[in-house]
């Protein structure tokens, strides 16, 4: 087997909100293929350190490379990050899938609409095209029977699968998942982690910031564990859930598991 | 009751539609169209240009219309030489085109805080989604904001539309002869208010009647899930 190519690496990233500061440096770097899973309790920084990968969240410092391609961040004359070149960070977000925590599927739109809207009006591509991956991505994540229903109508499960293909469709270098299934309901979150092993099977390169350890443990190939801003420890799921090394991780899968 | 009266001006009150029609129209098009700015500028992080925006609304919807009317209307003419070098007498010595800016401003004034209001309903998540994909902004607004905050402010929109229906009556103080106008005429002539005003209150009546309507469909169209 040869050498992956790297997909998405991140270094020494820091954000700060006021006096808080929030990620002290932390880096990451995720092959093709690649399911790596961030955990840790709230506030530790894990959907922080997430949106810093898009910049939905600007970083203080550190850098981003996507496909190759670097982004630095610079600083604003009162010394806030800013983003330098608006359209290379928007070409690289139309590379990037994000799946939030809130669905946060566009209200206005049916379920088909939603998923062809990035590819027809940020991507430019062709509509029948476009629709037919589209259908064929709701078929992929059980949405088949629903083309025409609007987000309301649908129950919180089916919300998240329509998010993931309406990600999927834009055909993204990288996934990232936002807590995916820490607002469904207990009976709902199987159908969403099943999608999402589904992916990871096919060779999807993942981020994950979940509560799901399970998921964590069977599915990626590495687990981050994060505690107040840092990278407490990093290893494969197999080490890191039976053999945590620090005593922060050991306490916090005592707690939750 | 003098019947004949009001089946003699039944008429020529028809006739005065669809001067009331063009106004309602042409300072709904234009008042829209400054509205979606005003608002967007109301909202700018640009402080100067959120308070221009700020004390063009606030002048207009704190003043009374009439007062606008005739503050444009004879106002201008304490102007005339400056707006005759300018060349835009030819305008303001029309009382239609004083007539349509009053109303244009006002409703313009009205709609961008309807406007603001939708646009700040507009849920952060679905901003977000839309930022997350690589929407360039204007994109996002064409896509994502408007159609949801147009949806948000439709109701209240609506209400507008129905006022400035009303309103456009104003006009009729500055020898326009829309509905209300000759409705007047027509009482000087024949000393006959409650027959007359009766057809032309009734002549508003349908025609709101219809904007109702309108607005409903146009609800049910944009919104098709709450109504299955």
């Amino acid at each position: 087997m040869g050498e992956k190519n790297t997909a998405l690496i991140a270094e020494d990233i820091h954000k700060r909100f006021g006096d808080n500061e929030v990620l002290k440096g932390i880096s990451l770097a995720a092959k093709q293929e690649d399911v790596i899973s961030i955990i840790g309790s709230s506030g530790s920084g894990k959907s922080t350190f997430l949106r810093c990968l898009n910049f939905l969240e600007v970083p203080d410092s550190g850098c981003v490379i996507i496909g190759g391609e670097e982004v630095t961040v610079r600083q604003d004359r009162h010394g806030k990050p800013v983003i330098g070149d608006m359209r290379q960070i928007e070409k690289i977000r139309s590379q990037i899938g994000m799946v939030f925590q809130g669905f946060n599927l566009w209200s206005h739109m049916t379920v088909l609409e939603n998923v062809m809207e990035g590819p027809l009006h940020v991507l430019k591509q062709n509509k029948t095209e476009v629709c037919d991956r589209a259908k064929a991505l709701l078929d992929k994540v059980g949405i088949a029977d629903k083309f025409s229903a609007y987000p309301s109508e649908l129950s919180g499960g089916q919300q998240q699968r329509v998010a993931i293909a309406r990600a999927l469709c834009m055909e993204p270098k990288v996934l990232l998942f936002d807590e995916p299934t820490s607002a469904l309901d207990p009976e709902l979150v199987g159908e969403v982690l099943k999608v999402m092993r589904k992916l990871a099977k096919e060779g999807c390169t993942m981020i994950v910031v979940t509560h799901e350890m399970g998921f964590a443990r069977e599915v990626s190939n590495q687990v981050l564990f994060l505690h107040d801003g840092r990278v407490e420890e990093q290893n494969t799921p197999a080490e890191l859930f039976d053999n945590p090394k620090s005593e922060r991780c050991r306490g916090f899968l005592k707690m939750i598991l | 009751m003098k019947f004949d009266v009001m089946k003699e001006s039944f008429p020529q009150l028809i006739g005065g539609v669809p001067e009331t029609l063009l106004l309602v129209i042409f300072s709904l098009c234009i008042g829209f169209i400054l509205a979606v700015i005003f608002a967007q500028l109301r909202l700018s992080k640009n402080r100067f240009w959120s308070w221009f925006a700020g004390s063009y609304i606030y002048i207009f919807r704190s003043t009374p219309l009439l007062v606008q009317i005739y503050l444009i209307y004879y106002g201008s003419g304490q102007f005339r030489i400056f707006l005759q070098e300018l060349g835009l007498w030819t305008f303001f010595r029309e009382a239609w085109f004083c007539a349509i800016m009053a109303l244009s401003l006002n409703t313009g004034a009205y709609t961008a805080e309807i406007i603001r209001g939708g646009i700040q309903s507009v849920s952060w998540g679905e901003i977000e989604a839309g930022k997350a994909i690589g929407m360039k902004p204007l994109t996002l607004f064409r896509r994502i904001i408007f159609p949801v905050a147009i949806r948000q402010a439709l109701p209240g929109y609506g209400n507008e539309i129905i006022l400035i229906v009303k309103s456009s009556s104003l006009a009729s103080t500055i020898t326009i002869l829309e509905i209300t106008g000759i409705a007047k005429k027509i009482i000087a002539a024949t000393y006959a208010p409650i027959e007359v005003f009766i057809i032309a209150g009734s002549l508003y009546l349908v025609m709101n009647f219809i904007v109702t309507r309108i607005i409903e469909f146009t609800e049910h169209k944009l919104n098709p899930q709450f109504y299955r």
